[in-house]
């Protein structure tokens, strides 16, 4: 039996290497991002509505929609020409195809984040490299997590006629509490609150990765089985 | 490690309903070494179906794979390494080039070397030409010729093959038959699907016949291709 974690990495790379030739998705979602930051911040009455109190929810509100226009594109792309069943019938264990598809989104949203965020500095004029570290680590956790279900969920729901419709609605409910989890920590570390004071919520958003990675993985070859 | 009756490839009482209805109601099929079958039948007789659960890409309702003697379940991935596939599309990317599809497909199998055995194989596919190309900027016969190579990629030893010379020429055709020809004569095996017998009859050692799910036909190649077409018109009914 081949390596699973080779075939998880060469897996990862060849999406990687695909979206870099094509940049369907990554162009979609960074677009997607800028115009959703350029929306909030025009749309605000700064009179009535100060930045500060904006911009936490502004932000993962670019982050997360930014994310499920990159998870949808995952398992489109091998459903195009049959792609799916080279993966299948390859002698590795399903969890690696999914391990791949986890490490090739992560690496898709996390790109469209880091542009995202510069942005959303300049718009909202919130200076976060004071903060730079935790805000890069609540990231990190919360994209985590809202990417491994999506990953698993965009395998299910590319069976289904209205795949770029199904996704969201799977998604969004499981995408509730990592974004929440963010929410709360950034608008602290905005406020330059203690970092103990978002402890739980970092130890919270752990959790959620912990649990989720692990039940993706278990159930990930039940959905890519016919 | 064989089972004790030699065989490659056994299918015992395979069923695959799809709903209420069984594209597969009970197909018994033994593969030993050196035999290449060819599968006929009409449309919708279960032919692709019946690949895919010999591939292990389709989990029968009921009944079971054996590769080599041993059960084909989703979690036995090594039984599959045994198993070369050219399925109806082609399963190329169409955002990577010829070679970046046969390197990872070599990663896949974790063969030594991935970008030589991949240059490697474009060459005997005659497509080294082209392997710096897209696969949409390829006729639909190149592509199939990428794909057939592609599938033999990792040398397998049983081959399932669906209507493998659909979109080949004359040369190629030749030259997947004599690639067949010489698996089978390794002690390979191969399940060729075609509605044309004339393409595959050369190489076929036997004849399976599937009618609405179940084996119709199940019988040594004998005589021609043009008096078996004539006796069995299912063979080309398509």
């Amino acid at each position: 039996m081949v390596n699973p974690l080779r075939a998880t990495l060469a897996l990862a790379a060849r999406d990687i290497r695909a979206e870099l030739r094509s940049r369907t998705a990554l162009t979609s979602a960074l677009v997607f991002a800028a115009l959703v930051l350029v929306v909030f911040n025009f749309a605000r009455d700064p009179t009535r509505l100060g930045a500060a109190d904006l911009a936490p929810s502004a932000l993962w509100i670019t982050f997360a929609f930014g994310a499920m226009t990159t998870l949808n594109r995952g398992f489109a792309i091998e459903k195009e020409h049959g792609a799916l069943d080279l993966l299948r019938l390859a002698p590795m264990p399903r969890e690696a195809i999914y391990g791949g598809k986890l490490l090739a989104n992560l690496a898709f949203v996390f790109v469209v984040e880091a542009v995202a965020l510069p942005l959303f500095v300049l718009f909202f004029n919130r200076p976060v490299w004071h903060i730079l570290a935790p805000v890069l680590l609540v990231t990190a956790l919360a994209t985590i997590g809202f990417v491994a279900v999506g990953t698993l969920l965009s395998a299910m729901a590319v069976r289904t006629r209205f795949a770029e419709l199904m996704l969201p609605l799977l998604l969004l409910p499981f995408m509730l509490p990592p974004v929440i989890g963010g929410v709360q920590v950034t608008a602290r570390l905005f406020a330059d609150r203690p970092l103990s004071e978002v402890s739980g919520w970092l130890r919270l958003l752990a959790v959620y990765d912990v649990v989720f990675v692990t039940v993706s993985v278990l159930i990930f070859p039940a959905v890519a089985d016919e | 490690m064989r089972p004790s009756d030699g065989s490659l490839l056994t299918a015992t009482d395979i069923e695959r309903a799809f709903g209420a209805r069984r594209a597969l109601a009970g197909v018994s099929l033994v593969m030993q070494p050196g035999e290449a079958i060819l599968l006929a039948g009409p449309n919708g007789a279960g032919k692709t179906t019946l690949l895919r659960c010999l591939a292990g890409l389709a989990r029968p309702t009921r009944g079971t794979v054996n590769v080599n003697g041993r059960a084909l379940r989703v979690g036995d991935a090594a039984s599959r390494r045994h198993i070369g596939m050219v399925a109806h599309q082609t399963w190329l990317h169409d955002d990577l080039t010829l070679l970046e599809n046969f390197s990872f497909a070599a990663r896949l199998y974790d063969l030594p070397e991935p970008k030589r055995v991949a240059t490697a194989a474009l060459e005997r596919a005659g497509l080294e030409a082209r392997a710096g190309d897209l696969p949409p900027s390829l006729s639909r016969g190149m592509q199939q010729r990428a794909a057939i190579a592609r599938a033999l990629l990792h040398r397998p030893d049983i081959l399932l093959l669906d209507e493998p010379f659909s979109g080949l020429d004359a040369a190629a055709c030749a030259r997947l038959r004599a690639t067949i020809a010489d698996i089978i004569a390794g002690g390979g095996g191969a399940i060729i699907v075609s509605h044309r017998p004339e393409e595959v009859w050369e190489v076929a050692t036997r004849v399976v016949v599937l009618r609405a799910g179940r084996v119709a036909l199940d019988t040594p190649k004998l005589g021609s291709a043009a008096t078996v077409m004539g006796e069995l018109p299912e063979l080309t009914i398509g």
